[in-house]
């Protein structure tokens, strides 16, 4: 209650975050003839303007889930609801940045950026979205650039610039930080901090890092090996922002750990 | 051994030598435009030392030609220092015009006066000259008529090409109707149907478009859909969780990702549309640089054969370079793409 309190003092009510329900998510492909399971019986219900990571060993299925969420796919069982709404396709409320940037290499950077808008035909009349966009990334000089001429972190900063020009209800992040240098990692992980705070989204975060989850997200949802189940759903009850060295923070990332199976080496 | 010797006697030698090397840095930087100018003086003197052993009128208005050239490579040598681009331009090109006077010398030489080569067959550099400015208008005529046939054709079957492509790789419906016709008339050579073409359609002109449409057409289509068909289905995502519909997806999405390689399918369309064109030309058209040739061989005019292929070959270039630079306007977004 005291988080819904500290949110509530952050997130501008304008464009607060939507409320996303998973309910009894079950998923599976067919691989070769052959049904593999990859989301088993998942149950999360996101508060609007939660920061939510979904944490598990690679391969487990988060990125499946994401796509669920984000409505590309569709469940084999179970619901997914945005705000009460069912989940049935693609909206621009619900915006994916992946692992990959994906830029479109023929556009230059503001006309990537302003792919949304020109998808859904208000592009016209709301220009300055895209040029505000450009600038909450800091790559406002870098518009007339090609996508070629970026550098990765760059390249990555333009896919979050075509994911917030929608104005999102719910961002969800597949790993963006997954490729870039430890680095330009850490400084980017502050970026979406402030821009989360400053905006209000929902946001889901797909990671396997334990200490990228703790910094960033005030939940953090651990899944088992595939097909994944939530294990366990932690509160991470800090102030931002959160210090790396932060002993509340360890404690935490050794429950995780353990968790998955890594107390070892710790 | 002697050679070191030799420089180094010259080397401990004598104290005016602080100038060769300025000599010699001039030679290096101009020798070759010299050189150059030296070839073109041999050509313009090969056309008026000797007589002509046969009847040709351009002779010395070609030897004169070639002394201005000379002249102009020599002036543009030494002043390339007051004459920017076109100076460093000249330089560029010096050892092309050094090959080029040195041939044409040789030409004049082995056909116009002393025909080492038989002939009829090798008429002399003049003999061509004679056929641009004699026999113009009936030149430009023909140059018209292949332009007109080549381009209709061309952006008919590029066109067509190009919808049937991206139909083909948007639309598993389409693809499986188009694609077996596709297999089975495609790979067939445009010009096996000629015969029924010319006598199925109401003219020539008409069969001969239908014909370079068709050989333009096919690797298009192919090309066209293949690009299609490679672009990342990431791409997609994105776009549809931003809010695309299907028109987006194919305008926005495919079509630019599969630019590049409908390029490569233009590309080779024109060439293998300019061989249909000739062969159009000389066998039913009665116009056009493929007729001009054949009517010049029924005359035994061989000059006319090589003054029209050298146009021939210069528009079919043309072509090639207009296509390339389209495709580096539209595709700036691409790295290290071929300087053609």
């Amino acid at each position: 209650m005291v988080e819904a309190v500290a949110l509530a003092d952050i997130a501008p009510p304008v464009a607060a975050g939507a409320a996303l329900d998973i309910e009894q998510v079950s998923h599976a492909f067919d691989i070769d003839g052959a049904e593999l399971p990859v989301l088993s019986e998942v149950n999360i219900a996101v508060e609007p303007g939660e920061f939510v990571a979904l944490l598990g060993p690679s391969g487990c299925g988060k990125s499946t889930l994401l796509r669920l969420v984000a409505g590309l796919d569709k469940p084999r069982f179970g619901t997914l609801r945005e705000d009460e709404r069912r989940i049935r396709n693609p909206h621009p409320s619900r915006v994916v940045v992946f692992q990959d940037p994906t830029l479109f290499p023929w556009r230059t950077v503001w006309d990537n950026v302003a792919l949304g808008l020109e998808a859904q035909g208000i592009l016209k009349s709301q220009r300055h979205r895209v040029d505000d966009a450009l600038d909450l990334v800091g790559l406002t000089s870098f518009r007339n650039a090609y996508p070629h001429q970026l550098s990765g972190g760059m390249a990555q900063r333009v896919a979050l610039a075509r994911a917030l020009v929608n104005d999102p209800k719910i961002l969800i992040l597949d790993e963006p930080l997954g490729k870039l240098d430890s680095l330009t990692r850490i400084t980017m992980q502050a970026e979406i901090v402030a821009l989360w705070q400053r905006k209000g989204f929902t946001t889901l975060l797909v990671t396997h890092d334990a200490e990228e989850a703790l910094v960033l997200a005030n939940r953090v949802i651990v899944f088992s090996d595939r097909p994944a189940r939530v294990k366990a759903d932690i509160r991470v009850d800090r102030p931002y922002p959160r210090h790396r060295g932060d002993p509340y923070l360890a404690d935490l990332r050794r429950q995780i750990l353990g968790l998955l199976g890594l107390d070892a080496t710790w | 051994m002697s050679t070191y010797s030799l420089s180094d006697g010259l080397a401990s030698g004598a104290p005016r030598l602080s100038r060769t090397p300025l000599l010699a840095s001039w030679l290096r930087e101009s020798g070759v435009g010299v050189l150059a100018s030296i070839a073109w003086i041999a050509f313009g003197l090969s056309c008026l030392w000797w007589q002509d052993v046969g009847d040709w009128s351009r002779t010395h208005s070609l030897g004169i030609a070639a002394f201005v050239i000379a002249a102009v490579a020599l002036f543009g040598t030494v002043g390339a220092d007051y004459l920017g681009s076109a100076g460093r331009a000249l330089h560029k090109r010096a050892p092309w015009l050094v090959a080029l006077g040195a041939f044409l010398t040789l030409w004049e030489l082995a056909t116009a006066k002393f025909a080492w080569l038989p002939l009829p067959f090798f008429p002399p550099p003049q003999a061509i000259i004679e056929v641009y400015t004699d026999d113009l208008p009936k030149l430009l005529d023909s140059v018209l008529a292949s332009v007109k046939l080549q381009l209709g054709g061309y952006l008919i079957g590029a066109t067509v090409g190009f919808l049937t492509g991206v139909s083909i790789g948007w639309s598993r419906a389409v693809g499986y109707w188009v694609h077996p016709v596709l297999r089975f008339i495609g790979p067939l050579p445009a010009t096996a149907w000629l015969p029924i073409a010319f006598f199925t359609f109401p003219s020539s002109w008409s069969a001969s478009t239908f014909l370079i449409a068709l050989a333009t057409g096919f690797p298009v289509t192919v090309l066209t859909w293949s690009g299609v068909a490679s672009v990342s289905n990431a791409y997609y995502d994105v776009a549809r969780t931003l809010g695309a519909k299907p028109s987006f997806l194919v305008l926005k999405v495919a079509i630019p990702a599969a630019l590049p390689h409908v390029f490569v399918g233009l590309f080779m369309g024109l060439g293998s549309s300019f061989a249909v064109l000739v062969v159009a030309e000389m066998i039913g058209v009665k116009a056009g640089l493929g007729w001009y040739l054949q009517w010049a061989q029924g005359w035994a005019a061989y000059a006319n054969m090589y003054a029209a292929l050298i146009v021939m070959s210069l528009l079919c270039s043309g072509a090639i370079t207009l296509l390339f630079t389209i495709r580096d306007r539209l595709l700036v977004w691409q790295k290290g793409t071929v300087k053609w």
